[in-house]
């Protein structure tokens, strides 16, 4: 049976229960929740005047009801120490989501340690060294004491390239404002590490290095515009899955036409209608299937092209819009530059295009006139183009991006309303860190750990044995590098710390590494390391981020972290001080100053630190105003305070507090402007406003709004990106040699690596292996039926998956879950990277055999159809 | 959603006397000052009503029945699947009853007798009939809420009890 919890009531939040803004933590979208708390032993009652909503709960309450929550939503933590009640429940003033919970973020609240439910039973909860042949509870002091000397000694003997960094870049749970200055700064400012790698690429690098290098950063656009633009062009993105309420509550209404009056509105006389959407998988996903529902076929084109051929199309695209005049001079004079260079350098002709791709040129030219066709009376068509992983992790990422911002800029579609052309993102962002110290491409830190190189590697919130590609390879080479250590720390006393870090240190000098793992969860590369040290989440810290509209908002603390978890920016700090004494102790105080500026002693201090006074407009973003802001805060870059009015509108000035500096996009945009460079101009000056008070902060509704760009002339520049094929090492020759394409991606129920929702029955329940979807016709060959164990294979390792016979999966062309703990896909995907050491997970191919007949668990599922029956 | 509206009719006429909610779950106890607090008493789990939802003949295989536990606000559907599943009542071990508020929002979601699934015009979840509720696809944080159901001899079909929170509900029995 299905897995159900049995609840048949839920307590009631009295009236004066505590509410708090919560922005959810898991995708970039960042839907507005609110955390509401009240002491455990009181609650409310059913009339209006006895609860939080104001409503008779005595009644069934109608749909979109704001004064219901789910028992996911719910759960006992604790909170400064005492027992209470939490709901985590959407927000229906949030212009994000408007009230819609996804399937992931409703279960927040069940998501959160309890002691008195039990769930997240498993969260790290104390500092663990490995001592006795296990990972063993002890105190802060002296798993960092351990952690630092260790880490000291190895930079004293290989210099900073013998440590070797994984940490997180992004935002909420990814990251935030906070953690990733403060893992920046010791890493980049006290230390200048080069090798480190972020959680899902295997270097420290863009995936957008090609929009950027054009001067277009990726986030330029807003939500709003899904519910503006004429068309919506979307590639190798499943945004009903993967950014479900940006989806729902943005593209949706365009679809069905009920944004019409928001377009009138907006454009006057200019002609509307009902939103078009062209989209760009190799597979039909739950997105085309709705959107066919929401605007009718007729409106829906599935480009369904051959995996990896995406350059094609649109160098295709490119050129029939440039011959067919489709384009906007004025916007393209005035604005960029390089058009006739690379109208030239990516001619590619329809008929080149489908040979390649698999398309009809029917389907080709159509595409080109939903994007660029004027509209009656010849208005320009406002098509808003949207990317994500098929493109970032597909083949020849650079040139495959910059060829679609060829097309965006070449119909001037950056910077207006109902345009933009934008990744769709993963995690929210909350990218403020002191420029990497490393060149581009960066190294390929995997390679460099396989390769026996480095000595300590120390791993914030990244657990690669699930997410990173040639998986198999690494995670063989990692243990047996790990394992010297621990038989070398099991060899001497635990408290001879001495002895202890001798033999380390000669583990490491015949080939060994030492692992400090910071996370909130054990993870599978944490089994290898050598100190543990537990890390608190968003909610359980305050934590700022922004989502893909740059809109940035402050997760306030609601319960405390479990045990003595900390937030990771405290650790940091922690670590920085413990090598500053280990350093001293050494006799060296000039390495030791390196590491001082680190006496914070909450998360506010460490934002206070870094955002405020590095991150452009920092200076008019505290704590304060971001509470008094709530779920619908601002988007960055701030401009000024209400009241004040803004410093300096604009996306491209420089020189004084408020106004943008020019110069190359630097990697720590992440999507927004150029970042200040530390020092100048940049502090909260003698001009800056008082950090006390909640005047609402004024923000960017979009980039490049006034046509100048991320470049020194101001300019977007055209790029030349031809065709070359499979353009990673060894791709075409898997292609060759295996049946099957592993494609691979997410699925609505799981968010990321499954990290939280391994620990969660109803997501345990309804997927305990990753699935595999197999059309019926190559199932029958293989003699498989729904729910069989296989195994998928390749030259670069093998992984096992679930069979779902999907209708619609083509023939030989599978999709499997991503980063999942009982399948790694990772295991399958070869080695190739490209220039930029991009990983390219989605052309992977293989062979599948039966391992076992239906298990216990996959016997009692269902594998019908996802795809939406309206009767 | 596909119905036999005859059997629907019918069946409205046959039952849904309204049943009196057994109020469960705590009061909320005002307590004047000076006096000693009273505990208002509270059961562990609620009372469900037992209802008769229709008699076994009403039903037709793959033929959705309308019906409403614990109470009339609280819509659902009653199915002969026509093959024995897990949880299904009746001889064959085939009737199952849910609730048709979608978890995800309230919206009332649709049977698709094709594939034996209700489906949520709102925003596409889906839950399969034959497993129990089970959330195929769909923004949904549960499963979907089943009526448990018991058959007599003279073949009526009662819902006794509920697996999960029903949507709009703090209390799947009103209180108040």
């Amino acid at each position: 049976m299905a897995y159900k919890r049995n609840i048949d009531r839920l307590p009631i939040p009295p009236r004066d229960a505590k509410v708090q803004n919560v922005v959810c933590h898991f995708c970039i979208v960042g839907c507005g929740y609110h955390a509401v708390s009240w002491p455990v032993d009181r609650q409310g009652g059913p009339r209006p005047d006895q609860n939080l909503f104001g409503e008779d709960l005595g009644q069934q309450q109608g749909a979109d009801a704001g004064a219901w929550f789910s028992p996911s939503m719910y759960n006992v933590v604790k909170q400064d120490g005492r027992d209470v009640h939490l709901v985590v429940m959407p927000d229906k003033d949030c212009v994000v989501n408007s009230g819609l919970g996804s399937i992931r973020g409703a279960r927040i609240g069940e998501l959160s340690h309890s002691a008195v439910t039990g769930t997240l039973r498993d969260r790290l909860t104390e500092p663990m060294v490995w001592r006795y042949g296990v990972p063993t509870p002890t105190s802060w002091d002296d798993a960092i004491g351990l952690a630092a000397e260790v880490t000291r000694r190895v930079v004293e003997a290989q210099g900073e390239d013998g440590l070797i960094v994984s940490a997180y870049d992004h935002g909420g749970a990814g990251g935030g404002y906070e953690n990733t200055w403060a893992t920046g700064k010791l890493y980049f400012e006290s230390m200048k590490v080069k090798n480190i790698r972020i959680h899902n690429r295997p270097a420290y690098n863009s995936e957008v290095h090609g929009t950027r290098d054009m001067g277009v950063g990726e986030l330029n656009n807003c939500y709003e515009d899904a519910e503006l633009a004429d068309t919506i062009f979307v590639v190798g993105a499943n945004p009903l899955e993967t950014q479900t309420n940006y989806f729902l509550n943005h593209w949706v209404p365009n679809l069905r036409g009920t944004s019409l009056d928001k377009k009138k509105a907006e454009f006057g006389n200019e002609p509307v209608a009902p939103g078009r959407i062209v989209v760009v998988d190799p597979r039909r996903t739950p997105t085309i299937a709705a959107c066919e529902v929401e605007a009718g076929k007729e409106n829906v084109l599935h480009l369904a092209i051959n995996s990896g051929t995406d350059l094609a199309l649109f160098n295709a695209i490119f050129t029939e819009i440039a011959a067919k005049g489709w384009l906007d001079r004025a916007f393209i004079g005035a604005s960029t530059t390089g058009f006739d260079e690379a109208v030239r350098a990516n001619q590619t002709s329809i008929e080149e295009a489908a040979r390649l791709t698999g398309l009809s040129p029917e389907d080709i030219r159509k595409a080109a006139a939903w994007i660029a066709e004027p509209k009656q009376g010849g208005a320009r068509r406002r098509t808003m183009f949207a990317y994500e992983k098929g493109l970032i992790w597909g083949n020849d990422n650079y040139r495959t991006n910059q060829a679609l911002v060829n097309v965006a800029l070449a119909t001037g579609n950056v910077g207006r309303p109902g345009g933009g052309c934008v990744r769709l993102g993963g995690h929210q962002e909350g990218y403020s860190r002191p420029d990497y110290p490393g060149g581009r491409p960066a190294p390929y830190v995997d390679q460099l750990l396989i390769g026996g190189q480095g000595g300590v590697h120390h791993v914030w919130g990244c657990d690669h044995f699930k997410t990173t590609l040639n998986a198999a390879e690494f995670k063989r080479a990692y243990k047996r590098r790990t394992d010297l250590v621990k038989a070398a720390m099991d060899s001497v006393p635990a408290s001879d710390r001495e002895a202890q870090v001798r033999a380390i240190m000669e583990a490491i000098r015949q080939g060994g590494l030492f692992v400090v793992n910071v996370d909130i969860v054990p993870t599978q590369i944490g089994s290898c390391a050598h100190v543990v040290l537990p890390a608190a989440t968003s909610g359980e810290m305050n934590l700022t981020s922004m989502n893909g509209e740059r809109r940035m908002r402050l997760t306030e603390r609601y319960m405390d972290p479990p045990g003595s978890a900390l937030p990771d920016c405290l650790i940091a700090a922690r670590l920085a001080q413990a090598l500053e004494r280990s350093w001293r102790a050494a006799g060296k105080a000039d390495v030791a100053d390196r590491f001082k500026g680190y006496d914070w002693r909450t998360e506010e201090d460490a934002f206070n630190d870094g955002y405020r006074q590095h991150e452009k407009g920092g200076q008019f973003v505290t704590y304060a105003r971001l509470r008094a802001m709530g779920t619908n805060g601002f988007q960055e870059p701030a401009t000024g305070l209400e009241g004040a009015g803004p410093v300096a509108a604009g996306t491209t000035t420089g020189g004084t507090p408020g106004m943008v500096v020019q110069g190359p996009a630097t990697e720590a945009t992440r999507g927004k402007e150029v970042a200040q460079q530390a020092g100048a101009n940049t502090g909260p000056s003698a001009a800056a406003p008082q950090t006390g008070g909640t005047e609402r902060i004024i923000g960017t509704k979009r980039l490049y709004a006034d046509g100048k760009f991320n470049t020194s002339d101001g300019k977007a520049k055209f790029a030349a990106a031809q065709w070359r094929g499979l353009q990673a090492e060894g791709k075409q020759a898997e292609k060759d040699k295996f049946r099957f394409l592993v494609n691979n991606g997410r699925a609505n129920h799981v968010w990321q690596s499954v990290y939280l929702d391994q620990h969660n029955e109803f997501v345990r329940d309804r997927f305990p292996f990753p699935y595999l979807q197999v059309n019926p016709a190559d199932m029958a060959e293989l003699g498989l039926k729904e729910g069989d164990l296989v195994e998928v294979y390749n030259d670069s390792g093998s992984t096992q998956a679930m069979v779902w016979p999907t209708l619609s999966a083509r023939r030989n062309e599978t999709f499997m879950l991503f980063a999942f703990p009982s399948g790694a896909v990772g295991n399958v995907v070869s080695k190739g990277v490209n220039e930029f050491v991009i990983p390219n997970y989605k052309q992977s191919w293989g062979n599948i055999r039966k391992l076992a007949d239906a298990p216990e668990a996959t016997r009692k599922l269902s594998f019908k159809a996802q795809e939406y029956q309206a009767s | 959603m596909k119905r036999c509206d005859a059997l629907v009719d019918a069946g409205r006429r046959s039952f849904f006397a309204r049943t009196a909610a057994v109020a469960a779950g705590a009061a909320a106890a005002t307590t004047v000052a000076g006096e000693p607090a009273k505990a208002a008493p509270a059961l562990a789990l609620i009372e469900y009503p037992t209802r008769k939802l229709a008699n076994l003949r009403d039903l037709k295989v793959n033929e959705p029945l309308d019906i409403g536990y614990p109470d009339d606000q609280s819509p659902g559907v009653l199915l002969k699947l026509g093959t024995r599943v897990e949880g299904g009542a009746g001889p064959d071990g085939d009737v199952v009853a849910f609730s048709t508020l979608c978890p995800h929002k309230g919206y009332p979601l649709n049977y698709s007798a094709g594939d034996k699934t209700l489906n949520c015009p709102g925003h596409y979840s889906r839950f399969d009939c034959e497993r129990g509720g089970l959330e195929i696809w769909g923004h949904a944080t549960q499963n979907l809420a089943q009526f448990r159901l018991r058959v007599d001899e003279a073949g009526d079909v009662h819902a006794v009890a509920v697996d999960e929170l029903i949507y709009g509900r703090l209390s799947n029995v009103l209180q108040g």
